[in-house]
């Protein structure tokens, strides 16, 4: 089958590799009909992710047709039209059954590596490095989709494809964002970033029933989307100071929450962007956070930041002073899908949740080296590339 | 340029941690201490579920005699904790290094066998990884492709 591959730091390429097959009798195999970009993959790319292997097939934001089942599974069968959680969950440890999915036991199969670098084993993901189980991802014709029964969700009938495919991932993130960090009837929530998952953030923050929602990123095409499809407030970071004009919105106080949808990658305005840059660049720190510190900075006494943003190990400057002296919750998580893709798919199928203006390029999956071009670079607008692997 | 560097970087990165993470164990492993430690998982089962009758899992039962197992309950909610060790002496220092390179360290089969016993016992099976593990051999993928095969006996689980 054709897969997308990692090949190096900013080398990818269509490839053709075995096609997948059952390995265990929980196992279905899905045939890929829409695969898209996440920003996680542009840590993979940028070679910030440790533990990935020429050869590795990536994506893992996806929605499919079973096409084979394994003699254990229970809840689904060929023909099913489903969208995966990007996470592995076996659904019977004791992390899965307390819905932290994303910290399941038993789905890596190489825990050697997350304990080493975390000291705890995480759970797997597809498509992103050997850390995460070595799995393979989503960018290709079919792919194996390990304990089925609890990872794969039924698209309700008059959903579309493209409405759909998002509930895999940015999603079902953004929504464990402001659930996890309280948001309330009343809050003001600011959120750092304007993709895909910033975007879903904000939204969820509304739709938790948030007074104000304000968020932040510099690319006019992203703020203008979230106006238009999320409805709330924006700022442009390189027009303004961001902790002031906070402060101005809020009456002195600050933002009752503040959630961070950038990650390791952020870009600032100022020098300590260029301090922070040099510092990766010469291998001494792995991971640039600069939107996790404005967001400690901004919140409110005795507030919550959620870190969405992906991390792969240590950081330079962590505000911890703030942060205590606060006395801010801070919270973080790879997303536990399996615990709100449910509850997101009956959002879709309401029209209370937007997700397919996300999709701002569609192609086949031969192109998708181009379409990481423009989604790395925001060429044309792209928020999201979306590869059909059948096309 | 940069690319190049970070991609340099990142790789040998993974190869250091690699030897890192053997030269750490080595002088864990020298240690009496260390050699003689309890490994251990918790399984979100009773304790009557982990080992009924006082049966092991069978992939600890396929190790017979060759390690000692202890089973108590977990605080709270939490299940069970099982813990086993080897009961023959660990290797020691370089033949330590070269018989894990081997994956013939018995503590990384007792490791492997918990980390096996907890899945079967959740989920009814053991998960596999994906396969073939690659389908471009290169050098530096070889000494991941080492550590990934050694992977499932280390960690913690
Ligand atoms: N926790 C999870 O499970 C999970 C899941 C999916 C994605 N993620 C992570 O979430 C982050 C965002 O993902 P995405 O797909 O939306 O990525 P994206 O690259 O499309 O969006 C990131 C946005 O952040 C903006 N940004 C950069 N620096 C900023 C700053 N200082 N202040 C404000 N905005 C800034 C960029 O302009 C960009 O629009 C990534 O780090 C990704 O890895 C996490
Ligand atoms: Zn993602
Ligand atoms: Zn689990």
């Amino acid at each position: 089958m054709k897969a997308l591959c990692w090949q190096g730091v900013n080398e990818l390429s269509v490839e053709h590799v075995p096609d997948p097959r059952i390995l265990n009798a929980q196992d279905a195999i899905v045939k890929v009909k829409l695969t898209t970009t996440c920003g996680s993959d542009l840590h993979l790319l940028g070679g910030y992710i440790p533990a990935m292997r020429a050869g590795d097939v990536i994506g893992h934001e996806f929605l499919g047709e079973i096409v084979e089942v394994g003699t254990e599974v229970r809840r689904h069968k060929v023909g099913d039209r489903v969208v995966v959680a990007s996470i592995i969950g076996c659904g019977r440890c004791w992390y899965c059954e307390n819905d932290l999915w994303s910290a399941c036991d038993n789905s890596n199969t190489k825990p050697a590596f997350a304990d080493m670098l975390y000291g705890q084993p995480i759970g797997g993901i597809y498509g992103y490095s050997h850390v995460t189980g070595g799995y393979k991802g989503s960018h290709a014709q079919y792919i194996r989709v390990p304990f089925v029964d609890y990872g794969a969700f039924h698209v309700p009938d008059g959903v579309d494809d493209m409405d759909a495919l998002f509930t895999s991932d940015s999603a079902p993130t953004g929504w464990m964002g402001a659930d996890l960090a309280g948001v309330r009837p009343g809050d003001v929530v600011a959120v750092w970033g304007c993709g895909a998952v910033g975007q879903m953030a904000a939204r969820a923050a509304m739709l938790l029933g948030a007074e104000r929602v304000i968020s932040i990123d510099r690319y006019p095409e992203r703020l203008a989307m979230t106006e238009r499809y999320v409805g709330c407030e924006t700022l442009d970071y390189t027009r303004t100071d961001i902790i002031e004009e906070l402060k101005e919105r809020t009456g002195g106080r600050g933002p009752d929450v503040c959630i961070e949808a950038v990650g390791l990658e952020a870009e600032g305005a100022g020098r300590r962007h260029l301090y922070d840059k040099a510092k990766q660049r010469l291998g001494m720190t792995l991971d640039r956070p600069i939107a996790v510190r404005e967001a400690i900075y901004a919140c409110r006494k005795a507030g919550s930041v959620f870190i969405l943003g992906v991390f792969a190990g240590l950081v330079d400057k962590f505000p911890l002073g703030a942060m205590m002296n606060k006395g801010l919750t801070v919270r973080s998580a790879q997303q536990h899908g399996q615990r709100y893709i449910p509850k997101l798919l009956d959002l879709v199928a309401r029209g209370e949740l937007r997700t397919a203006h996300l999709a701002t390029h569609t192609m086949p999956l031969d192109q998708a080296p181009r379409g990481y071009d423009m989604f790395k670079n925001k060429k044309d607008g792209c928020v999201r590339a979306v590869f059909r692997p059948w096309a | 340029m940069k690319r190049a560097v970070l991609g340099g970087l990142t790789l040998g990165g993974i190869g250091l941690g690699v030897m890192r993470w053997l030269s750490s164990r080595r002088t864990k492993v020298r240690t009496r201490q260390a050699a003689s430690r309890w490994l251990m998982v918790t399984i979100n089962r009773r304790p009557e579920e982990v080992v009924p009758d006082g049966r092991l899992p069978e992939p600890l039962a396929r190790l017979g005699d060759a390690i000692e197992v202890q089973v108590r309950e977990a605080p709270g909610d939490r299940g069970t904790e099982l813990g086993a060790r080897p009961i023959t002496p660990v290797p020691a220092g370089v033949t330590g290094v070269l018989a894990r390179l081997g994956d013939e360290d018995p503590r990384q089969a007792v490791r492997r066998a918990l980390r096996e016993s907890k899945c079967l016992i959740e989920t009814g099976e053991v998960l596999r990884p994906d396969e073939p593990p690659t389908t471009r051999p290169t050098p530096a993928g070889r000494i991941l492709d080492l550590a990934a095969q050694r992977a499932g006996g280390e960690g913690r689980l």
